[in-house]
């Protein structure tokens, strides 16, 4: 296990710079996520025009796996028809989940994940997987209008 | 058969009041010589969970090989030697703790069943709307919610003593807050977050003279220092098996034995009667009427192993070694730039609590467990003292007498090499 394929420096950069880490105004809905093992909190804002993702934002706090994740989600997202949003989520859970062999994974290069596969090296920490995954979930609660707090524990 | 394993596997001369050799001590524990993540392993999580020394699992081992049967039901032979071996372990406990009668000693799954015990059985007795029960704000979560549970039954209210920022109570509140109405203080012995030794002796004082009962949770404090139930006159005091290198699943509760008498059957079952019929059923005496269904058996005799190991050693001996590698590694750790300690009590035991710089405690757990040291990140059940202190989570690195001065020394750089693989901050 590598501790340098985990904390890449475009993650650890995320962390301490996080992307649209602010709230959505006018908001259409918002989910609120926790890992109540390690204390990940974590707030998603979206705004949707029709089907697509008109903005998204984030704010929380966090370990660098989850801030980073959060903050990478949100620039990803931005734009995508919901469709689309829900084909990235599944497959970011495949990435970090590890399903897939990673050697097949790096041979490809249309991945819908574009700069999110810096995280595939978070299945090597099983017990870090929560930390990435928990902002995509909370999404997902957002997207499906959910008020139900998320946790991936 | 337990004096006799322990006398084959374990390297430690019994109890003379001589310096601890740790390194003997070291050998009596298996696990400590593995390695992980290609290191040898540092463990400094005792404060989740002890290891076992050779004695204990041989107990179990050799229970369950040679002399394992139901206990407290067969005419036969097995039955009686179980049963000999199991009320052996309680006569143990009894006399670790100092209680005066083996009647006042319950055995039940951990300190949390405890206390959900004294809660459910004492407390339903006992308490009716608008009487009040004191804890104090460095509880972990076992000593808070069985609380808010019986509240919510019995519309009784939950008052919290609050802490300061050094992380010790505020005893002066304590006086505001006792009242009339208070019929309960259930108080955390040493803090699993903090490390606190808490004045129990004196609150318990206070306590008694209006009438109040008090619960000491001992999970933490146990496998630190001796533990006197009669000098402390607490009426409940409970502890885990698994925090004293015993087995998991297995606890003590100690009760005052007229208390206990005076309290209904919390669960119902084999062993806690001494006559059913479907008309009326006829509960058994003390300590069984609390011990319904078939106990477990290997988890008291390990439990009672564990004791005879630590008495061994002798518990002021383990004080004292473990005061003076406290007190060496929170000196060290202070000098580590970016490392803020949470809590500061003058008075404290076992546990180190920090931050480190900006770098989010679960970043820093994952960095040294590469290196091969096992630390506790998170808010360690006790989520509201991490809010007392605005914090999500601390990192806590939990001694016992089986780690050195060397191995603090290894999570003293394993923070350097945190700072290397998540940057400046």
């Amino acid at each position: 296990m590598d501790l340098r394929e985990l904390y890449q420096q475009v993650i650890l950069d995320h962390n301490r710079n996080p992307r649209n880490f602010r709230e959505v105004e006018p908001c259409d809905c918002s989910a609120d996520g926790e890992n109540p093992l390690c204390g990940d909190k974590i707030t998603i804002f979206l705004s949707m025009d029709r089907d697509t993702v008109k903005d998204i934002a984030f704010q929380g706090a966090g370990c660098a796996i989850c801030m980073a994740s959060a903050s990478m989600m949100t620039e990803r997202l931005r734009g995508c028809e919901r469709t689309e949003a829900e084909a990235i989520f599944e497959e970011f859970h495949t990435l970090v989940t590890g399903v897939e062999e990673l050697d097949n994974r790096k041979n490809r290069t249309d991945s819908i994940l574009e700069k999110l596969e810096v995280f595939s090296g978070v299945r090597e920490f099983p017990v870090r997987v929560k930390c990435a995954s928990l902002p995509w979930h909370t999404f997902k609660a957002a997207l499906d209008n959910s008020s139900k707090k998320v946790t991936t524990e | 058969m337990n004096t006799v394993a322990e006398t084959a596997r374990s390297s430690i001369p019994p109890a003379s009041g001589a310096k601890l050799d740790v390194q003997a001590v070291r050998c009596d524990f298996p696990i400590l010589s593995r390695t992980l993540n290609g290191h040898p392993l540092v463990y400094l999580d005792n404060a989740a969970s002890t290891q076992r020394p050779n004695p204990v699992i041989d107990a179990i081992g050799c229970l369950y090989r040679e002399n394992y049967a139901n206990i407290h039901r067969g005419v036969h032979a097995l039955s009686q030697i179980s049963t000999r071996l199991y009320e052996e372990s309680r006569e143990k406990v009894r006399a670790f703790l100092n209680a005066s009668a083996r009647q006042e000693i319950i055995f039940t799954r951990g300190t949390t069943e405890s206390i959900n015990l004294v809660a459910q059985s004492w407390g339903r007795a006992n308490l009716s709307a608008d009487d009040e029960i004191i804890i104090s704000h460095m509880e972990h979560h076992s000593n808070i919610v069985p609380w808010q549970i019986l509240c919510e039954q019995t519309g009784a209210k939950l008052h919290v003593l609050p802490i300061t920022d050094h992380g010790t109570l505020v005893m002066e509140e304590l006086d505001r807050m006792i009242n009339a109405r208070t019929r309960l203080i259930s108080l955390v012995h040493v803090s699993n977050a903090l490390g606190t030794i808490n004045p129990v002796k004196a609150v318990i004082e206070k306590a008694h003279h209006l009438g109040i009962r008090v619960l000491i949770d001992g999970a933490q404090a146990v496998a630190h220092m001796p533990v006197d139930v009669e000098d402390l006159d607490c009426d409940f005091y409970c502890f885990s098996g698994h925090k004293i290198f015993g087995p998991t699943g297995i606890g003590v509760l100690y009760g005052k034995a007229d208390i206990l008498e005076s309290m209904p059957p919390w669960q119902g079952g084999g062993d806690m009667i001494s006559s059913v019929t479907f008309e009326k059923t006829t509960y058994n005496e003390l300590p069984y009427r609390f011990e319904a269904g078939t106990p477990n058996i290997a988890g008291v005799v390990g439990l009672g192993t564990a004791l005879d190991y630590v008495n061994r050693i002798g518990l002021e001996s383990i004080m004292h070694y473990e005061l003076e590698l406290l007190s060496d590694f929170i000196t060290k750790l202070k000098r580590v730039e970016g490392v803020r300690l949470v809590g500061s009590a003058p008075c404290r035991a076992g546990v180190v609590s920090f931050v480190f710089g900006e770098f989010h405690p679960h970043d820093v757990g994952t960095i040294l467990d590469q290196e091969g040291i096992a630390v506790r990140t998170g808010h360690h059940c006790a989520q509201p003292v991490m809010d007392r202190f605005g914090l999500p989570a601390t990192i806590r690195a939990s001694i016992s007498f089986y780690n050195t001065v060397e191995e603090c020394d290894v999570l003293i750089s394993g923070l350097t090499r945190v700072r290397e693989y998540l940057g400046q901050d």
